[in-house]
């Protein structure tokens, strides 16, 4: 019903020139000394999927929980359809037609779909009637937009796809004309994502507006019909995505040239490093996350570990890093040599004993004490080596100072100042504190989980580099990452884990994104066994 | 939250307050019809007037100094050790088998080998919970807490049945021999010459200092208040990192457990010299505060001690000359902790838009 009458409204508009679906005029925002938004002007065109790229910190995010009514300007005005709209609050967002889906979804896991599409715009006290409304609207949007869910299913149950399908129905039930997406695709197998946008390009022949907010430069091109490039704070340039290239958009967020795909010879593989057969991992619960993992890594090598998150590569990090939780067996071996793989023998210490540095999946709770000041994060997990003790009892802080100076200088890490938290960095800086504390150790084995999370540009080359680097130093390197640009121009082999199991092996020359999407969705063997 | 630069973190936001509590102190005192103005010059006079009065208040400070010591090293692995009153008790324990036992050649001896067992009792009373804790997850605040009410008991039960000395009517245990006298401030060569009368304040109040010093290095110096601090912070980084939880839990309760006892070096051997029931008089809570308002760090500590033994004594002059009740003492910390502890967000939130505010008026006057 909803979207029948939105379109209806529409297409008697349609005739008269119409007037930018957003248009913002000389936003700013300061928090502090910080200014996130300087001086921000955009139009975006209705009926149009509009594309915002940026590094982190732009301050994408800024404008968008502006826009959203999450922030006030300090400056500036909101146009929503030709008309200036104050947007103090979400409701008021809502009111003037704009959804917004989260990186992050807002929804009730408890609850099914219906009961969270109607969460917070219900008509009257109680719920039937809302309920039987929501069914028939939601049967109608479905219809329309490929957008099928089962509306009694329970939230919890339903894929991240499926979710972010709700979360997509709850912004159209309360008809939203402007759609905002923050990163939407993060968390989607390549299928899901192809599904997203076939969703998005059939909500936007119906007349809807889309603003997609991402650091996927191939999506900007594929879907986008114009991109704005923010950079520190300012919109630097709005172009024609047809018009454009990644390697220009790329530039333009960074201010300077950069390399999308570092460049690296063939492998030289030695001897053997890592050996794992048979690992198994039950977690607390019971849920078997690693059901009988084998594979080898050798020297001089990179092997990529494939996958859509949460399919087993997280346990398998913590298993090899020494600090695996739940019921763990099956085989580990270092250079021919059989290490615990569980219990009090695998820790993190003995792990870096023997050579393993691991750069974890999640600085923020894994590879840093934010609090902590650069200094102490460069010791972190080292804290026992012996040049950074004293004498038997005491720290040698000072040791530890110089030492963090040589490898903020050697990684670039901006500003050089050792005295900072881990938190008062950006995140690609954050991130090259990780790696120049493990890679320096000249590791037999690195472990990698998602090297370029929430990293910018600028700094996905440099750390690039660096994991090519040590490769070609002779280490064996374990790169896990959901990102499949990224495995593909890293890695030497490919192995693709789905359900906790690895579901092949492929060579990066000889396969594709469309053959790694299927293994990632379980389909290869289901379709052998067949 | 928005950041404020650091000296009206450290300084402006307590003193606020600080004043904020005395504020509502005063209209108390005002609504049950005393005398604000001569609360405060009686509390300022008898406290810290004249070296008697600072010989009571640093007194309390000593005791204070260890248990919000304690408080703080728990805290910095993440465990709220609300158990140092127990630890505190058991602590005058050790003290007293210890100086019962031999007769001691002299106080300094004494001294070393009663800090020993009042440590070593406090210690042992946190690593149940510790260990309950690390190996059971079973929440360390609850068990602290009932292991105070333990603590009690078990004192009640050895001065009545096992302690007391034949004949002798009151639950406490014989005094201790001469030889192991503490030297209090009056006794002391020099300070004698300004603590004329006879104060409680004695040498541990020495120790307590050195101990906060030895506090700072631990936290700060070593490779085990390094891995404390990390733990603290977050747990999953410091599991990545090799730190072993169990061990972390159970080391820092033991020094924290082994600092709460230490303070009845202060008031069981340096002022009752015998075992009283419920000697430590609440100390073990108010260290709860003072390490709250000490930021956690021993300097702040050293300071926070000193206003609340301040407080303390200036609250019991304050209920022996004027009409207003000794009770209100209790109020008055009670609003010290509250404003400090758990509304210091609330006075922070208050300064953030003036100092925001500031720089920018700044701009608009170029402008």
């Amino acid at each position: 019903m909803a979207s029948a009458t939105e379109t209806g409204r529409q297409a008697t508009a349609a005739p008269a020139p119409r007037p930018p679906a957003i248009e913002l005029r000389g936003i700013s925002k300061s928090f502090g000394a910080v200014q996130a938004n300087k001086d921000i002007s955009i139009r975006v065109r209705p009926g149009t999927i509009h594309g915002i790229v940026g590094e982190n910190g732009a301050g994408k995010s800024t404008l968008m929980s502006i826009l959203y009514g999450f922030y006030r300007a300090d400056a500036g005005e909101i146009l929503i359809d030709g008309r200036p709209t104050v947007i103090p609050d979400s409701q008021s967002a809502i009111r003037a037609g704009i959804g917004m889906v989260f990186q992050h979804f807002k929804l009730v896991p408890n609850f099914s779909v219906l009961e969270n599409v109607i969460l917070g715009a219900e008509d009257g006290a109680l719920l039937r009637p809302s309920l039987a409304k929501a069914r028939k609207t939601l049967a109608d949007l479905a219809r329309d937009y490929e957008l099928d869910v089962d509306p009694d299913a329970l939230v919890e149950e339903l894929s991240v796809g499926h979710q972010q399908r709700v979360e997509i129905l709850k912004a159209l039930y309360r008809h939203a004309d402007i759609l905002i997406l923050d990163e939407p695709t993060g968390v989607l197998t390549p299928d899901e994502a192809d599904h997203l946008f076939r969703i998005l390009r059939g909500l936007k022949a119906q007349g809807k507006t889309i603003l997609l907010i991402t650091h996927k430069l191939r999506e900007i091109m594929e879907i986008t019909d114009e991109v704005s490039v923010m950079r520190r704070g300012e919109m630097v340039a709005t172009v024609t995505t047809a018009d454009t290239s990644p390697e220009q958009l790329a530039e333009l967020m960074v201010g300077r040239k950069v390399l999308l795909h570092v460049p690296k010879g063939p492998a030289n593989p030695g001897r053997e490093v890592l050996r794992v057969s048979d690992l198994h991992v039950t977690d607390a619960l019971g849920v078997e996350r690693l059901k009988g993992i084998n594979l080898t890594i050798r020297a001089g090598e990179i092997l990529g570990i494939a996958g859509v998150a949460g399919n087993g590569q997280s346990e398998l990090l913590q298993v090899l890093g020494g600090f695996a939780k739940g019921t763990v067996s099956g085989m580990i071996a270092v250079e021919g040599a059989q290490i615990p793989a569980a219990g009090k023998g695998a820790t993190g210490q003995t792990r870096r004993q023997i050579g393993i540095s691991h750069v974890p999946e999640d600085r923020h709770h894994l590879g840093l004490i934010l609090d902590f000041a650069a200094w102490e994060n460069i010791a972190f997990g080292y804290h026992s080596a012996p040049e950074y003790q004293a004498n038997a009892l005491f720290m040698d802080n000072d040791a530890i100072l110089r030492d963090t100076e040589g490898k903020m200088d050697r990684f670039d890490v901006r500003p050089p100042d050792p005295s900072l938290p881990a938190k008062s960095f950006s995140g690609g800086n954050q991130q090259k504190i990780v790696l120049a504390r493990e890679i320096e150790r000249n590791p037999v084995l690195l472990l990698v989980g998602q090297p370029t999370r929430g990293v910018d540009i600028g700094a996905i080359e440099f750390i690039h580099r660096r994991i090519v680097e040590l490769r070609d130093a002779g280490a064996a390197v374990l790169l896990v990452s959901v990102e499949l640009d990224e495995i593909l121009s890293l890695s030497d082999r490919i192995a693709v884990m789905f359900d906790g199991q690895i579901m092949g092996e492929r060579l990066p020359a000889e396969t594709n994104e469309r053959e790694l999407g299927l293994l990632m969705a379980g389909v290869a063997r289901t379709a052998g066994a067949a | 939250m928005e950041k404020l630069p650091a000296w009206a973190d450290l300084v402006l936001v307590p003193l606020i307050s600080l004043a904020l509590a005395a504020l509502i102190s005063a209209l108390v005192v005002l609504g049950i019809g005393g005398d604000p103005i001569e609360a405060v010059s009686v509390m300022v006079k008898g406290a810290l007037g004249s070296a008697y009065g600072w010989g009571y208040t640093l007194y309390y400070t000593t005791s204070f100094i260890f248990t919000g010591l304690a408080v703080t090293v728990a805290y910095h692995a993440s465990q709220f050790n609300i158990g140092g009153e127990g630890q505190a008790q058991l602590g005058g324990l050790g003290v007293a088998l210890v100086l019962l036992a031999v007769d001691w050649p002299h106080w300094s001896v004494a001294l070393l080998a009663a800090s020993l067992g009042a440590a070593a009792f406090g210690a042992a009373w946190a690593a149940i919970p510790a260990w309950l804790q690390a190996k059971r997850g079973s929440h360390i605040v609850i068990t602290t807490i009932m292991f105070n009410y333990i603590a009690a008991a078990l004192i009640v039960y050895l001065l009545v049945e096992v302690l007391r000395p034949v004949g002798q009517m009151d639950p406490a245990t014989a005094h201790f021999p001469a030889s192991a006298h503490l030297p209090s401030f009056g006794e002391i060569p020099g300070l004698s010459l300004v603590f004329s009368k006879q104060v409680p304040v004695n040498v541990s109040f020495f120790l307590s200092i050195a101990a906060c010093f030895a506090v700072w290095v631990l936290l700060w110096r070593t490779r085990l208040g390094y891995e404390i601090r990390a733990f603290g912070k977050s747990e999953t980084a410091a599991v990545y990192a090799g730190i072993s939880p169990t061990r972390v839990i159970v080391v820092s309760m033991l020094i924290s457990g082994a600092l709460a006892g230490l303070m009845a070096v202060n008031n069981v051997m340096g002022e009752s010299e015998r075992l009283l029931q419920n000697a430590s008089e609440g100390a073990g809570f108010i260290g709860i505060a003072v390490a709250l308002m000490g930021r956690n760090h021993p300097l702040g500590v050293f300071l926070a001690a000193l206003l609340f033994g301040f407080l303390y004594q200036g609250g019991a002059e304050m209920g022996l000359w004027t009409t207003i009740p000794i009770e209100l003492r209790t109020l008055l910390q009670g609003l010290v902790i509250l404003f400090t502890g758990a509304l210091d967000t609330m006075v922070r939130m208050m300064l953030v838009p003036l100092f925001r505010a500031a720089p920018m008026k700044r701009i608009g006057g170029a402008a």
